[in-house]
């Protein structure tokens, strides 16, 4: 195997030397990707919680891969954007087949200038073994493994947790629960919600696959009707250690239990790579379903990642919708604890993250829809498409074998504060920072990470705020960025911050403690800087 | 933003008429349905406009399903 997992050990909880029961500030149900992540961010705001994991282990199989620009930079934030980038696999060049023919080639061309490609490939295991070291580390996460919670009741102003261990049961009174536990969600059921979306029958074969050959370019690989295979589609993408994922559509009638047989899939990966010397790490056989909860926030639940929502694979859009999810509450959540912010803070949660979920939703079930055509006339519009894109530049962006993930822009958001000045496009309320290298090797975002809201002010003196706050996510401190080099203010070096802000001189811009822009000014007024703050807060 | 032209803008109808049965010949059922469908795409491309496009759309749509 190219990789080991890690056993996490389990450790009697104190609650079953304390008559059974406990009481927590935060329960986070779940430690996968998105558990552990927002568990990590609760602790870099000095938020501890307790963490239930029914297993001892991290993911099995790669599972999300491709982790975005934005997931990049919001683990950079929290301490571990470094060691992803060193392990991902960097990639900016695709190629899409029909049958035995290219239709095109695409380079994503990423904008030079930002600290992060546009997309890594690296196996979600990894990911889960460096955050819940992290976590381990802070000394604020109670890492729980082999606790499951069997049981989920609201009780006033709390949530009580039955959880289940090889030494015994107890329970748990959590002031707040995230629900990170997945698709097939324990809270979820619990609680009796249900979901409103798509669930499509065709069944895919998901392997990886270790091939210790440099021959194959770093390429994302799609075929529509392979030659290889008598499915719809395939889809072949690298990752770290010479692990391939191999992902092979099989149609509405496959039987997993048959799709899985070591010989036949030995056999599918064979005519798939055209080749034989690889070894199989992985099997898996999947349905996908594009559908979201009504409301993520019921009480004092709060779901995220695939227990809220539901995606197909193809655009690499749940594990980057999950880690927005974790970067969206966690701040306001400590906001909240803290005594920072009222309880309604959280349900901007819903507010933004229903509508950025609504549009993986979207180009999930767009992208699935081009893949498998569910009536002749789709098939014939599909495969015109294709057909034209061969020599047609206009069809080429029509071909969708997943539109690729990107960070939710929370336009409507009732935190934003909108625009009253003339812009000339620039990042508008709303939108998450854009990344600017400052100073002679650094980057912008670093400075935007302070824990609280920051003000950046661009060829402009500080301005003087009566109320900025204290040390928690409701203060603001204020950076200075500045066109020619000069002490105490970060330097614009190549003019890109300038650009793509559309920045001018005493331009005010207010960051939240999650990067994405609260409000934004031609010229810093203190009243509008703090009412604004406040808004984003939740306070207006 | 313009409007779904519907007068009548052709000079030779019935060449049009022609040019298209002609276009099909010797196809089966299913490569005609394609050759219609990326007929269908190029002129929308041309015309460019998600608005017009739309209105053809139910208009197409419309017309098909009136009883005589």
């Amino acid at each position: 195997m190219s990789y080991q997992p890690p056993r996490f050990a389990f450790r009697q909880p104190p609650e079953l030397g304390a008559g059974g029961h406990g009481e927590c500030r935060v329960a986070v149900v779940g430690g996968g990707l998105v558990g552990l992540t927002v568990a990590l961010d609760l602790s870099r705001r000095g938020v501890g919680s307790v963490l239930l994991d029914d297993d001892d282990t991290v993911s099995v199989g790669s599972r999300a891969i491709c982790f975005s620009k934005r997931t990049l930079e919001i683990y950079d934030r929290l301490g571990l954007g470094a060691r992803m980038l060193a392990k991902g696999v960097t990639w900016n060049r695709g190629v899409v087949h029909f049958r035995d023919k290219i239709v095109y080639e695409f380079n994503l061309l990423p904008e030079a200038g930002h600290a992060f490609p546009a997309f890594v490939n690296l196996q979600q295991y990894y990911a889960e073994e460096w955050l819940a070291a992290a976590c381990a580390e802070t000394g604020l996460v109670d890492l729980r493994w082999k606790n499951a919670v069997t049981r989920v009741e609201p009780d006033g102003e709390a949530v009580r947790l039955e959880v289940q261990t090889p030494a015994g049961d107890y329970a748990l009174r959590a002031d707040w629960v995230l629900a990170c536990d997945g698709a097939h969600s324990t809270v979820r059921r619990a609680l009796g919600l249900g979901f409103v979306g798509k669930v499509f029958h065709d069944h895919f074969l998901i392997a990886d696959v270790v091939m210790h050959r440099n021959d194959l370019p770093t390429l994302r690989r799609f075929w529509f009707e392979p030659p290889f295979h008598d499915g719809g589609s395939a889809l072949m993408h690298r990752q770290a250690d010479d692990v391939w994922r191999v992902d092979l559509q099989l149609g509405p009638d496959a039987e997993p239990e048959r799709e899985t047989e070591p010989a036949r899939v030995r056999a599918r990966l064979e005519a798939a790579l055209g080749r034989s010397d690889f070894e199989i790490e992985w099997v898996s056989v999947y349905t996908f379903r594009c559908r979201r909860l009504e409301r993520f926030r019921h009480g004092r639940v709060l779901f995220l990642g695939d227990s809220a929502h539901q995606v197909s694979p193809f655009g690499a859009r749940g594990g980057n919708g999950g880690v927005q999810d974790a970067d969206n509450l966690a701040w306001k959540l400590a906001g909240v604890l803290n005594g920072e912010a009222g309880v309604a803070l959280l349900d901007s949660y819903d507010a933004e993250r229903i509508p950025a979920a609504d549009e993986n939703i979207l180009n999930s079930t767009r992208s699935t829809d081009f893949m498998t055509p569910k009536t002749e006339a789709a098939r014939a519009y599909r495969d015109a498409v294709l057909e034209l894109a061969r020599t047609q530049a206009f069809a080429r962006p029509m071909v969708n074998s997943g539109r690729l993930s990107r960070p939710a822009v929370l336009r409507g958001s009732p935190l934003n504060t909108p625009d009253e000045d003339a812009w000339q496009g620039g990042v508008p309320p709303g939108a998450p920072a854009e990344d600017a290298p400052v100073g002679a090797a650094g980057w912008l975002l670093p400075a935007l990470a302070d824990g609280g809201f920051t003000l950046l002010l661009f060829d402009a003196e500080p301005v003087e705020l009566d109320d900025p706050g204290g040390g928690g996510v409701r203060a603001i401190r204020t950076v200075l960025i500045r066109s020619a080099d000069a002490p105490g203010a970060l330097w614009d070096r190549e003019g890109l911050f300038a650009r793509r802000y559309d920045a001018r001189p005493g331009t005010a811009i207010l960051f939240r403690p999650d990067q994405h822009v609260a409000a934004r000014w031609r010229h810093a007024a203190p009243a509008r800087i703090l009412a604004a703050r406040d808004r984003a807060m939740g306070g207006a | 933003m313009s409007q779904l032209d519907l007068t009548p803008r052709l000079a030779d109808p019935d060449a049009l008429f022609e040019a298209l049965v002609e276009a099909h010949r010797g196809l089966d059922p299913a490569a005609s349905r394609r050759l219609d469908a990326r007929l269908v795409l190029l002129l929308a491309n041309h015309i460019g406009e998600m608005e017009v496009l739309r209105a053809a759309i139910a208009l197409a749509r419309a017309c098909g399903s009136e009883t005589p």
